[in-house]
């Protein structure tokens, strides 16, 4: 129970807080400033790894850790960065921390480190990472930086996790390489849709799932 | 009769106008009753040119323009059934029932499919259904196999309304041919159903059928059999004519349309008539169908002259081009569309030209593809405002030199 009289007045803000301001950070770029569907940036790994649902997550997961670490130190020495060369700086803490994440899934799931191939090494030159570290973690706080870290990994894995399902189950019929389809259907005479394989299909799922979003949210581009 | 359906519009009419119950389904009346009727509103004031040539008029000649096509491949359907069955002389009642079974219900269900979800876009939207859907409807069905399921020529269908035409506005603001999006689309997501050599008949399948097909019978296309590069009996050639006759394909029967191919693009002589049609009442651009001629016979002599060790379709003449494939259906309907097509007289020469260029490129040069009608109309849609633009700029540059000069 507090009241406005005992609230004690500092000039350093506290490390972790959580108020909806806060709150904000995080959940912002699930819908109203998605990196994806309203930035529209990162769309080239959008469209390469979705063919899958596994790839797309390990790759969502992937971009999370990075650009949540890359936020944390990029803020922690944003005081100390010359800006002549700051978008040096952030682009060798991006990379090793890239090289960190792809060493850790070739070790631990190689499979999938095979399946994503060079797109892991790309996550370097994925515009979101610049973004954030350029836009937010260049002048904001460590704990706010990881929190836009986060909630802009998520906001890319959303739309990751739901491309990739529509172009699994109608692409080859499977979920996380689960064939769901059954096969009498294949026998009464379905077919798979050869084009959600293809790139192409991946960008006109995005188109379409960028206008359900649209309708939903009524956001227009102002021109 | 007309008195009565007069009437049976008007005292409905209250229903559906604004403030009356229905007026969600507007489009569906106002489309009921100017398929009836000459529409109700009247221009009411200042000067204007007004011609006999509607949008409504328009297309339905663009429909009576097609009827050719439709006739010959209609029977064409039956015809090559039987000879897949290896029936030497069919019947024409049988040819044209067999045709009629397998045409026909492709032809409602992309009337039906595509109408529904031009309607809802129409009511969601608040704007009329366009009588360009009739023709695009028609259109479609005619460049697909025969033996293609409904249901996937009901997708088909349904995303060249909505992502060919209806996301950008409607009629009149796609960039791309809303029929050949939806060929497209069936093209790149089930190729199993709509390229080969297996899919161009009916032999062997549905009611009529005489019985199986006979050993030796290929189903090939003329341009997939000249692109394979081995006469039939499995012989390298790289005699693209040698090839055809070794299939039993003459000139005149791929002229006249008695191949193996889409429904309704068989034909070049069917077309051809069409093409005569539509140039003769005004509504289709002779600079394109013209264009894209010179465009194909120049692209293919040249492919001639060079010649070729390994790729057959380099010997493939000029005049055999023309007939074989979709291009003359291609170029008289499809690329003739006036909005995805360029607008400026010599826009449109150039416009035609690219697309006869693309055709034979693909044909001869790519091997995945023995047709390449559809991609390179598609493909010069894209640019046809480009072309237009820079001949606008053009024409300005010169009329702005001459003004200085005067």
């Amino acid at each position: 129970m507090s009241s406005p009289a005992t609230e004690v007045k500092s000039d350093a803000p506290p490390l972790f807080v959580f108020d909806k301001k806060t709150r904000r950070i995080v959940t912002d770029p699930f819908s109203e400033n998605n990196p994806i569907t309203v930035q529209v940036l990162g769309i080239c790994s959008a469209l390469a790894v979705t063919t899958q649902m596994s790839t797309a997550l390990v790759m969502a997961s992937a971009v999370t850790a990075v650009v949540c670490g890359s936020n944390v130190v990029i803020s922690l020495i944003r005081n100390w960065i010359p800006p002549q060369i700051r978008i040096v700086v952030q682009l060798s803490v991006i990379a090793s921390l890239v090289i960190i994440v792809d060493q850790f899934l070739q070790a631990y799931l190689f499979d999938v480190s095979k399946q994503l191939s060079v797109f892991v090494g790309l996550i370097i030159t994925n515009c979101i990472l610049m973004g954030r570290a350029e836009a937010f973690a260049m002048a904001n706080p460590p704990w706010q930086s990881f929190l836009d870290g986060l909630g802009n990994g998520l906001g890319y894995g959303i739309i990751l996790v739901t491309i990739s399902f529509f172009r699994e189950l109608l692409g080859s019929g499977k979920l996380f390489g689960f064939k769901l389809v059954p096969a009498a259907l294949y026998e009464a005479g379905y077919a798979n849709m050869g084009l959600m394989v293809l790139a192409p299909g991946a960008f006109i799922l995005l188109g379409l799932l960028i206008w359900a979003q649209r309708t939903y949210t009524g956001f227009v581009e102002e021109t | 009769m007309k008195k009565f359906i007069e009437s049976q519009f008007d005292a409905q009419r209250h229903l559906f106008e604004k403030g009356g119950k229905l007026h969600w389904a507007w489009p569906l009346f106002e489309g009921q009753e100017t398929f009836f009727l000459t529409p109700k509103h009247k221009t009411k004031h200042g000067a204007h040119v007004r011609d006999r040539m509607d949008m409504k008029r328009l297309m339905i000649f663009v429909l009576y323009a097609l009827a050719p096509a439709i006739a010959i491949g209609w029977y064409n359907i039956g015809y090559q059934a039987f000879l897949a069955e290896g029936v030497a002389a069919p019947g024409l009642v049988d040819c044209i029932l067999r045709g009629g079974l397998a045409m026909l219900p492709l032809i409602v269900t992309s009337y039906a499919a595509g109408g529904v979800a031009e309607l809802l876009f129409c009511i969601v939207r608040k704007h009329e259904i366009n009588e360009g859907f009739l023709v695009t409807a028609m259109l479609y069905p005619l460049t697909l196999p025969p033996s293609i399921p409904l249901w996937m020529a009901a997708i088909g269908i349904i995303f060249g309304v909505v992502i060919g035409k209806e996301v950008f506005g409607g009629v009149g603001m796609n960039i791309l041919n809303p029929a050949l999006t939806a060929r497209a689309f069936v093209f790149f997501t089930y190729p199993a159903a709509i390229s080969g050599a297996a899919v161009w008949d009916m032999g062997g399948k549905g009611f009529l059928s005489s019985g199986p097909v006979v050993d030796g019978y290929t189903g090939a296309t003329p341009l997939l059999a000249a692109s394979g590069g081995a006469l039939k009996d499995g012989t390298a050639s790289i005699d693209a004519v040698a090839i055809l006759n070794s299939y039993g394909f003459a000139w005149s029967d791929m002229a006249f349309g008695f191949i193996p191919g889409s429904m309704g693009e068989v034909s070049a002589v069917a077309a051809l008539l069409g093409a005569v049609f539509l140039v003769a009442t005004g509504i289709a651009s002779w600079r394109i169908m013209v264009g894209a001629a010179v465009g194909l016979v120049a692209t293919a002599a040249l492919f001639n002259g060079i010649g070729s060790d390994t790729v057959s379709m380099m010997s493939l003449p000029p005049h055999y081009h023309l007939v074989m494939g979709g291009f003359m259906f291609g170029a008289v309907f499809m690329a003739t569309d006036p909005c995805s097509a360029a607008v400026t007289p010599i826009g449109r020469l150039i416009y035609g030209f690219f697309i006869g260029v693309m055709c034979a490129l693909v044909r001869v040069v790519n091997p995945a593809y023995p047709e390449g009608m559809m991609l390179a109309i598609l493909f010069m849609n894209v640019f046809a405002p480009l072309i237009d633009y820079f001949i606008v700029k053009q024409t300005t540059r010169r009329r702005a030199a001459r003004m200085a000069t005067a």
